[in-house]
Parts: structure tokens; sequence; C-alpha cells
């Protein structure tokens, strides 16, 4: 697999309080396990089995993926931005690696 | 593809002339628009003519045959996943490799500037008078100029992302392919392809593409298979594929043995199918099914 | 993932191709919702899943789910040879409780996903997506 590289969107700004949609991108093969090779072996699954969003330190979303979920995994939710603070997000690995992005965010 | 027991043959090929003969579906959606963000807009048809299009009344980009969902993935460029491969491009375009020790960047520079409209004008002939596509020449500068070890794989993930970047530099452009002077000869090996039956089915590029563009081959719809959008992600690939890539996958449909991806064939069946999208916008990366 | 050769089949004989599969699933469904609820009652309502009726390619299929005041979600693909799709947590920073995502579908089914509310309820809805073999290489 080539590098993982987390993308995320957020709005240009928000007021103080309001509830804001987050866009999350990142490249992963999401090998799901269920698929065979060209021998008939089961290709081991591997995928991305869990994303985190903070704010502020307070938890936003928690996610438990499973192999359905596509390639490419995209996730889309809202938060709630009380005031400026960092977003950070996490994407864990069955492979063990662990995939962080922090993105500060100010309230108008 | 050889070990297939006849009646499966028979059977796969009654059901693609069905399909074939089927009742259309109200395709393409001409009032469906191409807006990127809401701001940037493309064309998504163009003008026919009597030339290179004699048998399609108007030029259809295949985003018009694609449902809601999928052309929304496309209108957003946070939510095309095409654009990874473009973000991956766009970091080895200034990645130094090679013994002459350069980038992409080192001699082209910025690449909105020096690689705006290359994709439009692909494929192309070359100083030595032969036809190249995009990829070729990537691999020229890779091996020739930065002494690179080795050139990318024609559909390789770094191929298909150096790709994806420098079409995005000709996002709204019109397609615009020569065929005429050095590259006549080659054009018209690309449309003796395009006509020809292949494969076991006996099907041709415009059996489906041309005759049949806006009907169903069983649940799929025909476009006119313009190539204007590609790269494309494909979301059953889950990735971004090459033009050959998808010929191959047209050709091997037809049970045929296919060309290769980056054979003379291909390349010269590239730059007949492009051209029959000149006036089209150039998508930069699209998303397809 | 299906072949050209299995497509085939599934096309000439879709009840008998699929039969089998179902019947052996149905049990992976109800535990999965079973391991969700802890067995308690799941009403309907109060959920709202958007995804294309006819999905363009199953590996990719674009789906939203809004169940206002969820504390918790799960989705399932019933047909899937593993129903379980993704459990979304809101925490106390989430927004309105929604989440979209893209998913893979290896048959036309229905999509279902269960909310636990704050009071600890469930509730849930299924919608049907069709998924489309396609005649190129699908």
């Amino acid at each position: 697999m080539t590098d993982v590289r987390p993308r995320i969107r957020l709005p240009r700004s928000a007021a103080a309080g309001d509830s804001i949609v987050v866009k999350t991108l990142i490249n992963h093969d999401m090998e799901s396990g269920q698929r065979r090779n060209s021998a008939g072996e089961i290709i081991p699954r591997q995928i991305v089995n869990r994303f985190t969003c903070e704010y502020a330190g307070v938890m936003v979303i928690d996610m438990t993926l499973h192999g359905a979920i596509s390639a490419n995994p995209y996730i889309e939710f809202e938060a709630v931005v009380p005031a400026s603070g960092d977003f950070v997000f996490t994407w864990y690995d069955d492979n063990g690696e662990v995939y962080t992005s922090t993105e500060s965010f100010t309230v108008a | 593809m050889q070990h297939l027991r006849a009646g499966r043959t028979l059977a796969l090929a009654t059901a693609c002339v069905a399909a074939l003969t089927g009742v259309a579906l109200a395709d393409p959606d001409l009032t469906a628009e191409l807006v990127i963000d809401g701001e940037l807009h493309l064309v998504t048809r163009a003008p026919s003519d009597d030339v290179i299009t004699p048998n399609l009344p108007e030029r259809y980009s295949g985003f018009l045959f694609r449902d809601p969902a999928t052309r929304d993935m496309q209108m957003d460029d946070f939510e095309n996943p095409a654009m990874l491969a473009v973000e991956e491009g766009e970091g080895l375009w200034s990645t130094v490799e090679g013994t002459a020790g350069q980038s992409c960047q080192d001699c082209h520079g910025d690449a909105a500037d020096s690689m705006a409209g290359v994709r439009a004008s692909m494929p192309h002939v070359n100083g030595d008078g032969v036809l190249w596509s995009m990829e070729n020449y990537v691999n020229n500068c890779r091996t020739t100029r930065m002494g690179a070890a080795e050139p990318w794989g024609w559909n390789s993930a770094p191929m298909r992302a150096m790709t994806s970047y420098i079409s995005m530099q000709s996002r709204g452009m019109p397609v615009n392919v020569a065929i005429d002077g050095a590259a006549a000869p080659y054009w018209e090996q690309g449309r003796e392809m395009y006509y020809t039956r292949f494969g076991q089915l006996e099907l041709s590029c415009a059996n489906c593409h041309e005759d049949s563009a806006g009907q169903m081959i069983r649940a799929d719809h025909l476009s006119q298979g313009q190539i204007s959008g590609f790269p494309t992600y494909r979301l059953k690939d889950q990735r971004v594929v090459s033009i050959h890539n998808r010929f191959v996958g047209c050709v091997r449909d037809t049970r045929a043995e296919t060309f290769a991806m980056g054979s003379p064939e291909f390349i010269a069946l590239e730059l007949y199918v492009a051209s029959r999208g000149n006036g089209l916008s150039v998508e930069g990366v699209s998303v397809r099914p | 993932m299906f072949t050209r050769r299995d497509t085939l089949a599934i096309g000439v004989g879709a009840a008998a191709a699929s039969a089998l599969p179902f019947a052996a699933f149905a049990a992976t469904v109800d535990e999965a919702i079973a391991a969700f609820t802890g067995g308690a009652a799941v009403a309907e309502g109060g959920v709202t899943i958007t995804a294309p009726e006819i999905a363009e390619n199953g590996n990719t299929v674009p789906v939203t789910i809004e169940a206002p005041g969820a504390a918790e979600i799960t989705l399932l693909a019933t047909g899937n040879p593993a129903a379980e799709v993704a459990v979304f947590k809101f925490g106390p920073g989430a927004g309105n409780a929604m989440v979209a995502t893209r998913i893979r579908l290896g048959r036309t089914q229905d999509i279902m996903a269960i909310a636990k509310m704050a009071d600890g309820s469930f509730t849930s809805a299924r919608v049907e997506v069709k998924v489309t073999i396609g005649g190129c290489g699908g």
C-alpha cells in the first residue's frame, strides 16, 4: 500500500455552538477478508477497524468499521463547536498502525 | 477464456443481444449539469461533425449516463475519491528520483502552468513521428532525463497518480487532439479498430458505444465510451483506472484476447476515441461505476 | 466478488442461486441485531436511510443515516456474507446524529440501521438497495 494520507474538510467558518459538517477521506484498500487470490486462497483481512474524532478533547464520534466499508473510507458526520479548538482524527489499522490528523478550527 | 463451454458462451451472447436490442431507458440525462464545487462548469455535450463522428447526433460525456449519486460524487472535489490519486501525484511531481537528481518540477516548474492543456491533446505524435500517450511521455522523462532506474508500469499506482495529477491541470479545457498530419495514419488505424468486431461475441467498440449508446447491456448503461473523464475513479475497482485499463476490460468482455496496455494498437485506439470527444471538457478525474 | 461465470449463473436462475445463501445469512443478521440490542425490542421509525434505489456498482454505495437523538447507530447489510457494516457511537461533542459513508453490497438486499436512543430504547429502519450485476466486468 502506498502512504496513507488522511484528508479532512471543515467549513470555512462557524459561530460558537454551531453543529458543523465534518468530512473525512483516507486512502486504504480495506481488504475485506472475503476475497480470494488467483490461487484460491483467502486474502487476509486488513482494514481500518476504528475511527475516532475528538474536538477540544471531547469525543465527537467513535466508529467501528467492518469489511463492508468501501476502500478509501469516506466518513461524514456533524460536530458541535462551542469554542475554537483542535479536531483530532484517528484511524486504527488492523496491522497495528495508527494514522492521526489534527486540524485547528476557529469559531467566529 | 478458451476453456468456456459452448453452452455458456451462447447463453451470454444471447443475453447480450437481448440487452442490446432491449428497451432503452431515458439515457443520457441531458438535464444533468457538471459543476465542480458549485463553481467550475464543465462541457458535457459537444457538437458532432461529419469527419470524426458522422454517426453520432451529438457528443456526450459519460457523466450524462450516470445516476445522481455517482454524479454528485464527482461534483465535489472533497467527495471525489480520485483526488487521493491527484494528491499522490502532486507529491510525486516534486520528488527527486534517478541519477540526474531531479524531480518533474525541476524541469517543468509549476504543473498548473506547464501541464495545462497536456491531457487535452493526448495522445500526441512525438518528435520522432511516433504516437505517444501521456504515460509514454512520463516514462520517457523518467528513464532518459531523470535517470530513474525503472519506468513505471502502465497501470501502476504511481503512474495512475501522476496521470491523474497532470490531467487535473487541463480540467475544463476542451479535448482537442490532432488527427491530421503525422497523426493521420494512427487515427485511421484507431478508427479501423473501433469498427472491427473482436472476440467470440463479435462485438466492435461501435456496436455498443455508437449503435447502442443510451441502451442497456444487461444492467449497465451504455455510454458513448468517451474518455474525456479519464483517469476515472471506478466504483467497482475502488481506485483510479487508466484509459488502457478500461480498453482491456472492454475487449476482454467481447471474449477476445486483448491487446496490452501501452501497446501501439491501444495508443492508436486512444487517439481515435479521444478525437470522438473533441469539444468536451477534460474532466480531470471523473467518477464512474 | 462475482466472476463473470457466477454472474451468468445468477442471471439464469436468480431464485435458485440466492435461496441457499439467504437462509445461511439470516442467523448472522439476527445475531448481529441481538449483539447490538441485547435482545431488547426494536421499534420502527425515527431513522432515515438515504441510499440509491439501484446502486450503479455494489462495491461503492453511498449511504446516509440520520437518527435524531440517537446515542449509537449500527448499520447492517442483511444480504452480505457478514452483516455488520459499521457501528457509530456519538459522543458529547456530536452534532445532529447523522453519518454518511460508502459501503459494499454483495447483491440486492435490505440495509438496516438500528439506533440506540438516549433513553436506551431501540428503533430502526430498513431500505432495499438493488445491486445490479453489470454487463461490463461487473
